[in-house]
């Protein structure tokens, strides 16, 4: 399809994938201002939870749906845990998340413990249509992501996130809300998990780490949170950098973490606020009474 | 036997993650950032032990040089990443601090090479019977080293002026500037002091295990970020406390609850369920 060969294919795959969990964590951080460094963890268990399906026998439709379900499901056990914590408390309370996740599915057997899950049944529609298929749950995700910022619970999550207490004096039920961004955001994880795990066809909790997180929470905070462009062009292009230039895949991490400080430190609103900035200096008079409005 | 075996052993790790901890605690207090790149300092403390024992063959010399070097590696990383930031929402520090954590161990990993160094005489490896139980002398030599040296912080925290201009400014900065101290000076001092203690850990973890390796800080890392939200972040006494209980539930945890859980994952469920019933910590005050 497209004369693309089985290498473009693959990584469009990944691609889509990306954009997916980035997405999925730009909801509960971006949109909603719930800091998690955990993320990997939902996204694992939709992965774990869909590779065991499917290998049962059951159809991948059924598998991813059922991933999202159980994500869901833990999404919003640590989002009630996290209600009475916040920020700082809260960014430590899902990294532990997240390492208990990885000490259940390490240590028990029945999900593979430390060496993973092997041989996660091909679906049977081909390199191409699957690849299709991730793309197009991608493009739904930002469809949504862009309608939700418009809508009306789009706005509730930016009052929660500008500044909690404001929004409660408002009358906003900030708890529900936030566990509502918390099970949105996981359930696609799920997806963006089950989808994983059928495209690598082997998953192991090596694959939903800490660094798995931080790489998620850099598309996103590199991108410029809350921004659904700038998470999808963070996403594209740090999933891509890796498999273009192997010297990179070396030194990934290096330039993860080191674009990670570079863009906190002078730059906190990410590509997002870059461009911004660079589109108003070629439209000055635009940008001029844009300020007003803000 | 076993019991007391378990709490020395859960005493003595405790004793490493206080010496972390207390440094990260000192820069929450202050400045309100987690500094997840305090565990990259510690692990160069760690090379630093090495190299110059293995160069100068004096393992008191590089102890005290690494200190010193790394705590003012420490008030670099102050002034040229944390400083410029300090008005940006908290999560801009958090992020920052992670990335360069991950870019401090990889650039670990490129300079001294990805598989470790180790000492070429380790010293202190001798075991030492202590009430019918045997220690190595590194583990006796860290537990009173944390001791001496949280002591020591404790003295100047309580008795000197540096001690009540620190508290000062944690209280209320601005306040404490309009009493004439210097608050920047204090800031400095601050993460001399914590970067001091991690690097002194890091020689010390470095010792016990006869290796440096660039991952070292990643477990620390966590677990001190545990062990300071545990203790009601920015509370010193909470954070020691917390410090060497972790360090002992994690012990007895491994062995009574190792097969369906590893240790992280112990120590994790432990702050997960304080967090449900005390969401201000252990120590902490009520917000």
């Amino acid at each position: 399809m497209f004369g693309l060969g089985a290498y473009e294919i693959t990584l469009l795959t990944t691609v889509g994938i990306a954009v997916t969990v980035a997405l999925s964590l730009n909801l509960i951080t971006g949109f909603c201002g719930q800091i998690s460094l955990g993320h990997a963890a939902f996204y694992g268990i939709g992965a774990y939870c869909a590779a065991l399906m499917t290998k049962a026998g059951y159809p991948f439709a059924f598998a991813v749906v059922s991933g999202a379900v159980l994500s869901t499901v833990f999404g919003l056990i640590v989002g009630l845990a996290s209600l009475r914590v916040r920020d700082d408390f809260l960014a430590i309370t899902t990294m532990g998340a997240g390492f208990l996740f990885l000490g259940v599915v390490g240590q028990w057997d029945f999900v593979g413990g430390e060496m993973g899950i092997a041989g996660i049944p091909d679906i049977g529609l081909g390199k191409t249509a699957f690849m299709a298929l991730t793309l197009l749950i991608a493009g739904l995700t930002i469809i949504y992501s862009l309608y939700l910022k418009r809508s009306w619970l789009g706005f509730v999550f930016d009052a929660v996130a500008a500044d909690e207490d404001t929004a409660r004096v408002l009358g906003l039920n900030v708890s529900r809300y936030k566990l509502v961004a918390f099970a949105m955001g996981t359930a696609l994880a799920g997806v963006a998990g089950a989808f994983y795990a059928h495209h690598i066809r082997f998953i192991d909790p090596d694959s939903f780490g800490f660094i798995e997180s931080i790489s998620i929470l850099s598309m996103v905070v590199i991108g410029g949170i809350g921004s659904v462009w700038g998470v999808v062009f963070a996403a594209i292009v740090l999933s891509l950098l890796p498999q273009w230039f192997q010297f990179i895949d070396d030194y990934k991490l290096l330039v993860y973490g080191g674009l990670l400080f570079v863009v906190m430190r002078f730059s906190p609103g990410g590509i997002a606020e870059i461009a911004q900035k660079l589109w108003s200096r070629f439209r000055p008079e635009k940008s001029s009474k844009m300020e007003g409005v803000q | 036997m076993l019991f007391v075996d378990l709490l020395s052993q859960g005493l003595i790790q405790g004793s490493i993650y206080a010496l972390i901890a207390v440094g990260l605690t000192l820069v929450y207090g202050l400045l309100r950032i987690l500094h997840v790149a305090h565990a990259g300092l510690f692990t160069l403390g760690g090379y630093f032990g090495v190299l110059i024992t293995n160069q100068m063959g004096s393992f008191t010399l590089a102890l005290a040089v690494s200190m010193v070097s790394v705590g003012l590696i420490g008030m670099a990383i102050y002034r040229l990443c944390y400083q410029p930031i300090l008005n940006k929402p908290p999560f801009v520090a958090l992020i920052a601090s992670i990335g360069l954590f991950i870019a401090m161990e990889e650039i670990f990993r490129i300079v001294f090479g990805p598989f470790g160094l180790s000492f070429d005489n380790p010293p202190l490896q001798e075991n030492i019977a202590v009430l019918a139980m045997n220690f190595k002398a590194a583990e006796i030599l860290m537990f009173f080293g944390a001791i001496f040296l949280l002591g020591g912080l404790a003295i100047i925290a309580g008795k000197s002026r540096f001690g009540t201009a620190w508290k000062a400014t944690v209280t209320d900065p601005e306040m404490a500037e309009s009493f004439g101290i210097d608050t920047i000076k204090v800031r400095y001092v601050n993460f001399f002091i914590g970067s001091a203690l991690a690097a002194a850990a890091g020689v010390m973890v470095a010792l016990l295990n006869n290796l440096v390796e660039p991952t070292m800080g990643s477990v620390p890392s966590y677990k001190a970020l545990a062990i300071i939200v545990l203790g009601g972040l920015g509370d010193v006494r909470g954070t020691l406390i917390a410090a060497l209980a972790l360090g002992v539930i994690e012990a007895f945890g491994t062995i009574y609850l190792g097969e369906y859980l590893d240790r992280d994952a112990i120590a994790f469920a432990f702050l997960i369920l304080v967090l449900m019933v005390r969401p201000q910590g252990l120590f902490g005050k009520a917000a």
